[in-house]
């Protein structure tokens, strides 16, 4: 009973080991030779394989940037100082980025139409009427399909809400890509005054969904000095460049939708 | 019959009347995957000649002398595949040192190779139709030799058609798939041709 098992299992072992051994010493022969730049490279970079420098992943875009001259600035994770070091040019990696929710409506915050339950994943959400079961059809399902996406863990749902973590968003862009209500921007890390909100429907019917929610009410357009802010479409709009952070934006707000980041 | 007779009958029989693309539908992963560009496409048909050829000799042996006598007939799909990815690992090394450009092209595919159907169909076809060394070597090219010829036509289609007015439903794939059909339809022609 038992012997025609172990004969198997020697066997399969014998085969393997015989197998391990030619092809360690195969490769140990045919051992390529790998630019000590592209290894350093590579232990720089994220080393999460994000995606966000539109490459296969870190490996792929090492190599990219040692063997075909790819721009060295595009990890949004990786310090530029380092890799200028070991490429030997100056490399002013992009201004840091982070992801941002353009929502604040939580469960205490939104009222809801119905209860919907039978779905984990925002984009079969979006499909039900209304784009989910909160008022706001503009609002965020919280079903967090933007965090399970995220490489860097950065997303929490609370209270029926994604929230960046910014300390630990790399700004790879894989949640904006993912969210059905195109709800997630990349902003300008030292962005310090955000708009929390893009419901486009009238003054009224936000307020009848949400308890904050921009009413379009342009109180902010003429409170801005710099004329940063636009209001279309009955949603306010920051120009970060502009910006200068003097803050009349958010003392004015009468809805307290103009959000101070930090 | 002499041998060398046997032999070219045989790789006529396997390659054209018996394609293994075309004919048992094994190995379409790469065949679509790999047939955009004639020369990766050839270093495809090449590889995949070795890793086939090499891997039912070794299987051979191992089924001859290790299995059959061990009683262990059963275990055959788990030992040739693993001698199969074996030999995969042994091309990608040499490869990669030897061709780093093909090595590049090829990319995932070669990898595949090991999850290949037509190389674990090739060897576990040899044990279960009982052939002997000679049967085995000839079955074994000759199929390799018909996935190669196979896939460099589709590509040498393939670089053609690109440039072709598709109709926007057809682009892609689906136009490969037809021309894949089209072609299987022609090699069907050659089950008259009978050798016995």
């Amino acid at each position: 009973m038992l012997v025609p098992i172990l004969t198997a299992c020697a066997v399969i072992a014998v085969i393997g080991a015989v197998i391990g051994v030619l092809l360690s010493v195969l490769s140990e022969k045919f051992k390529s030779k790998i630019d000590p730049k592209e290894e350093k490279l590579r232990s720089v970079l994220a080393g999460s394989n994000c995606g966000g420098c539109g490459y296969a992943g870190c490996d792929a875009y090492a190599k990219a940037v040692v063997y075909e001259g790819a721009d060295p600035g595009l990890c949004v994770a990786a310090d530029p100082a380092k890799i200028s070091e070991i490429l030997g040019v100056s490399v002013t990696g992009g201004k840091k980025k982070v992801a941002y929710v353009r929502c604040s409506g939580n469960c205490v915050k939104t009222n809801m139409n119905y209860n919907f339950d039978d779905t984990n994943d925002c984009r079969i959400a979006y499909l039900a009427p209304g784009h989910g079961s909160k008022k706001c059809p503009y609002g965020c399902c919280g079903f967090g399909t933007c965090a399970e996406v995220c490489p860097y863990d950065a997303i929490r749902i609370t209270d029926g809400l994604a929230i960046v973590d910014s300390e630990k968003c790399q700004a790879c862009g894989k949640c904006v890509a993912v969210c059905p209500n195109r709800l997630i921007d990349i902003i300008p890390s030292d962005a310090m005054y955000v708009v929390r909100c893009s419901s486009l429907k009238k003054g009224m019917v936000v307020k009848n969904a949400c308890a904050d929610g921009c009413i379009g009410c342009g109180i902010c357009v003429r409170a801005c000095p710099e004329g940063a802010i636009t209001v279309a479409n009955n949603i306010a709009r920051i120009n970060q460049d502009k910006c200068t952070r003097c803050g009349k934006c958010a003392e004015k707000c009468p809805s307290k939708i103009i959000i101070k980041r930090f | 019959m002499n041998y060398v007779t046997a032999f070219i009958l045989g790789i006529i029989n396997y390659a054209l009347i018996d394609n293994v693309v075309l004919c048992r539908f094994l190995g379409l992963c790469p065949f679509l995957g790999v047939s955009k560009k004639t020369s990766t496409a050839v270093g495809m048909g090449a590889s995949v000649i070795a890793v086939i050829t090499l891997s039912s000799a070794i299987t051979y042996f191992i089924n001859k002398y290790a299995l059959i006598p061990l009683n262990l007939v059963y275990m055959r799909t788990i030992a040739y595949i693993m001698i199969i990815a074996a030999l995969v690992q042994t091309v990608e090394i040499i490869l990669k040192r030897k061709m780093p450009s093909l090595y590049k092209a090829l990319g995932v595919y070669l990898p595949l190779i090991t999850t290949n159907c037509a190389v674990l169909g090739v060897a576990i076809d040899c044990s279960q139709k009982g052939f002997g060394f000679f049967d085995t070597m000839v079955f074994s090219v000759g199929t390799s030799v018909g996935f190669l010829v196979s896939i460099v036509i589709m590509a040498g289609i393939r670089e053609r058609i690109q440039y072709n007015k598709i109709p926007k439903a057809f682009k892609g794939m689906p136009i490969v798939l037809l021309a894949a059909g089209l072609m299987a339809i022609a090699f069907f022609g050659f089950k008259g041709v009978s050798f016995t």
